[in-house]
């Protein structure tokens, strides 16, 4: 087995010295990648680290700020993802879009179906084409079937079949397993192989370390978008990776407190919205953190949503320090001390067009008023606290929270819930997309509030903040609470088998 | 959409910048008009001028409020010609003007009611549910009144809608409107309820998650509109004497004008009161100043379709300009239009 490079073979697509900034964020930074025909390629770091933007600059969303991208040798510029697909590089993305109302077929031949005489479709021939994609594939998948009903695995396959109807000869796939189940993934690796074999370059990315190990030959790691080192991974150990994507003791990253837990503050007894989730009951204790687990798409933030009441529940409980709290109003919720930090922080934590100032003092409005007007001082001084306290990092307190970083914008909507002063807090993804110091920053303020005294309740698909983090990980599966793992028995592989399913108890 | 933070920057600066621009252009247009067109300057024309801007200003107290929540209510003219109609087709069967006017109020309500409600329980976009009701009210306030004119109220209330401050040019509903827009300005710009419409606005669904009630705000809102807009119903009836199914035909279009002239961004959070009420009174004299100088009626319309274009065009070309401009006091190229990154 050797290395492609040492063979002669020159790089079917590569990077060289690329960076990328926005706004004040450098996503990127003087990276270079090259991309073997035959070779799958493992591309590792935290969130946050650039894949993202890396990726998009190969399947040309992002242009370079500086540097080139490279095909067959030869610098290219992609003025859109069509000049990509067209140069042969194909994305699957994590979760397909595929018209859930077409075939198969008509998905994968879309707006390019063959055509006859006068310009009439030729369906036989679309037909034919597809099937003899899913050969080459090794996949049985009708290609009559309507897209509706696929799982992700197969929707998956059928973007795969796409990309090599354009001919691609570069395939990325970004973080394709993390919604399959164990024999899809070696179904998918199947695939993977196929197209390896047939002298495709794959760039695979994946939080699941082992897969990398499984199925990837060398490994690029980035860590705050600088390229740390590209690699052959064999001989290479787990703990090898992570020290090169985390580059800092793991200890420094988490930093849990121990902390007695005290009464219970939340309380969700069979709590159920049809076709969302499923006779959910937990409850979280004052001084403990919970980790609420489990694949994208499992329930979890519909559940926080609920017991917040953004959306209404159908059936079931919530309490909080022992009062129920009124099915679907939020403005109760918070009033009974609850708070909640949202999944997507541009379009639900923030008013993205209002200042610091203002986004801080809007959970406050009923309380920071004087004689039914809103008092303007007590705002003021409310919003400097909490911005000073979370140490945001601001030009004046009046500019607009777009003006602000990632992070910076995260400890915004941190800071205007923890001015309510909340019992319990509900954090949804609070450290998605953020840089590693404030994330770090954001663990040692969940620690600090759980020692306080707050119920904290977690929401993350980050394992290792999971494992880090929490007192307990909930794990949910399809809609339900499929286990619950205390601290010491919690491990990657313990929560990933529950929350696909797997789980042996 | 995402913008990038210069954009957001610049549009702030412009829409401040937008208000006094609107006030300054007010006072030019007034000094101009007192200076070079005859007959504008006396009192009676003056008195005109407020009395018929009134109608325009008494709407747009409610409807800058909707425009910055992000909705917009069309029917406004309707449901005012529809309690004009009411109001005339009660008098004609010869109830008492102080049960009627309570009555025409009660029936706007209703109308801004099924506003609201179309549009916060059902999800429909109040453009497509306004547009709707606005056919439907002026239709009923047709079968309700036919081509019937009543005009013969009662002669005090006839005086107090059409007459003036004695020595002024003021005409007497002038101060109950000051003191709705105070109350509008207070309930806007220093209420938690008007704080949170500016969320609601600028970002509905992070106004949901701070536990603010969207829709609870909104439908109040409606109703409001429709209340204020039966008020100026009853008050147009009285001030011209005539109550007819076609009363304020089309005084959406200059309301909407007016409010967006004034700076309120059409996608809602943004805006001053005080910008709307100065882009109502340059309206009002434009209109006035037209009528002098015998501009025709279906004319002065036209100029009021381009304001509206005009006013909701400006603040946007305003703004790709000053982009512009700060991009190169930057130095940088052009922003790029791709989001900040999500890794």
């Amino acid at each position: 087995m050797t290395h492609p490079s040492d063979t002669g073979t020159a790089p079917v697509l590569a990077l060289k010295d690329v960076s990328k900034s926005f706004g004040a964020v450098r996503a990127l930074r003087d990276v270079s990648l090259e991309l073997f025909p035959g070779e799958v390629h493992a591309l590792a770091g935290e969130n946050g680290a650039g894949k993202s933007t890396l990726i998009k600059t190969l399947a040309g969303v992002h242009r370079p700020d500086a540097g080139q991208v490279l095909l067959d040798g030869a610098p290219v510029v992609f003025h859109g993802p069509g000049d990509a697909r067209d140069a042969g590089i194909a994305v699957i993305y994590q979760e397909p879009t595929l018209f859930p109302d077409l075939s198969i077929a008509e998905n994968i031949f879309m707006g390019r179906r063959p055509r006859r005489t006068f310009g009439r479709i030729d369906h036989r021939a679309t037909y034919a084409a597809t099937a003899d994609l899913m050969l080459r594939l090794g996949v049985e998948l009708d290609p009559d079937r309507p897209a509706r009903g696929l799982s992700i695995a197969d929707q998956q396959i059928v973007e795969i079949a796409k990309a090599l109807s354009f001919d691609a000869r570069v395939l990325i796939m970004d973080e394709p397993t993390a919604a399959l189940t164990g024999s899809e993934v070696a179904r998918l690796f199947g695939v993977v192989r196929t197209l390896r074999e047939q002298g495709a370059a794959v760039l695979f990315i994946s939080h699941r370390l082992e897969e990398m190990f499984r199925i990837c030959r060398r490994v690029t790691t980035l860590r705050d978008g600088a390229r740390i080192a590209s690699e052959p991974l064999e001989g290479m150990t787990e703990d090898d990776l992570v020290r090169r994507m985390v580059g800092r003791d793991l200890d420094e990253l988490y930093p849990k407190q121990e902390v007695a837990p005290g009464e219970t503050a939340l309380s969700v007894r069979r709590l159920t919205r049809e076709g969302v989730f499923t006779d959910v009951s937990f409850d979280v204790r004052r001084g403990e953190i919970v980790a609420l687990s489990g694949l994208v798409g499992a329930g979890r933030t519909e559940v926080a949503r609920a017991v917040f009441g953004i959306d209404r529940w159908d059936a079931g409980q919530v309490e909080v320090d022992g009062r129920p709290l009124v099915n679907g109003a939020p403005s109760t919720a918070m009033a009974a001390g609850l708070a909640l930090v949202p999944e997507d922080r541009r379009a639900q934590g923030l008013v993205m067009d209002m200042s610091i100032e203002r986004n801080i003092g809007l959970t406050g409005l009923r309380s920071s008023v004087r004689a039914g007007l809103v008092d303007r001082g007590a705002e003021r001084s409310r919003s400097l606290d909490w911005a000073v306290r979370l140490q945001v990092k601001y030009a004046r307190i009046a500019d607009t929270v777009a003006t602000l970083s990632g992070g910076n914008q995260q400890k915004v909507v941190l800071a205007k819930w923890l001015a309510t002063g909340p019992k319990v807090l509900i954090v949804d993804e609070p450290t998605r997309g953020i840089d590693v110091g404030t994330k770090a920053e954001v663990h040692r303020l969940l620690s600090q509030l759980a020692a306080d005294g707050v119920a904290v309740l977690m929401i993350s698909s980050d394992l290792p903040e999971v494992l880090g983090m929490a007192d307990r990980v909930l794990v949910m599966h399809e809609g339900r609470l499929t286990a619950e793992i205390s601290r010491t028995d919690a491990t990657e592989e313990a929560v990933m088998a529950a929350a696909t399913g797997r789980a042996a108890a | 959409m995402a913008d990038s933070p210069l954009t957001r920057a610049a549009r702030r600066s412009v829409s401040l910048r937008w208000d006094g621009a609107v006030g300054a252009l007010l006072v030019v247009v007034l000094l101009l008009s007192f200076g070079f067109v005859d007959g504008f300057g006396n009192a009676l024309n003056l008195s005109f001028l407020i009395g018929n801007t009134l109608p325009i200003a008494l709407i747009a107290l409610p409807m800058t409020l909707l425009v910055v929540s992000g909705e917009i209510d069309l029917s406004v003219a309707s449901t005012a010609g529809l309690s004009g109609a009411v109001m005339g087709a009660l008098w004609n069967q010869g109830m008492t003007i102080e049960v009627i006017i309570p009555v025409c109020l009660l029936l706007g309500v209703v109308c801004g009611l099924v506003n609201g409600l179309l549009v916060t329980r059902l999800g429909l976009p109040s453009l497509a549910v306004t547009i709707g009701t606005m056919a439907a009210y002026r239709g009923i306030a047709q079968i309700v009144l036919g081509s019937d004119a009543v005009t013969d109220f009662p002669a005090q209330y006839l005086d107090f809608a059409a007459g003036r401050i004695d020595g002024t040019f003021v005409p007497y509903a002038f101060l109950p409107f000051l003191v709705l827009l105070a109350v509008a300005v207070v309930a806007l710009h220093a209420m938690p309820f008007g704080r949170a419409l500016f969320a609601i606005g600028a970002g509905e669904e992070a106004a949901r998650f701070a536990g603010i009630r969207v829709k609870r705000q909104k439908l109040i809102l409606f109703t409001v509109t429709g209340l204020m807009s039966s008020l100026t119903g009853v008050f147009w009836a009285l001030h011209y004497a005539s109550a007819r199914y076609d009363n304020a035909m089309g005084l959406e279009l200059s309301v909407v004008a007016a409010v967006l002239l004034g700076g309120i961004d059409f996608d809602g959070g943004k805006g001053t009161l005080g910008g709307a009420i100065a882009g109502v009174f340059l309206l009002g004299a434009l209109q006035n100043v037209m009528s002098l100088v015998n501009v025709s009626a279906q004319s002065q319309i036209v100029v009021t379709g381009v304001l509206l274009v005009v006013s909701v065009l400006g603040p946007r070309v305003a703004r790709q300009i000053s982009v512009a401009r700060a991009g190169r006091r930057a130095g940088a190229a052009p922003r790029s239009k791709t989001p900040a990154p999500t890794p």
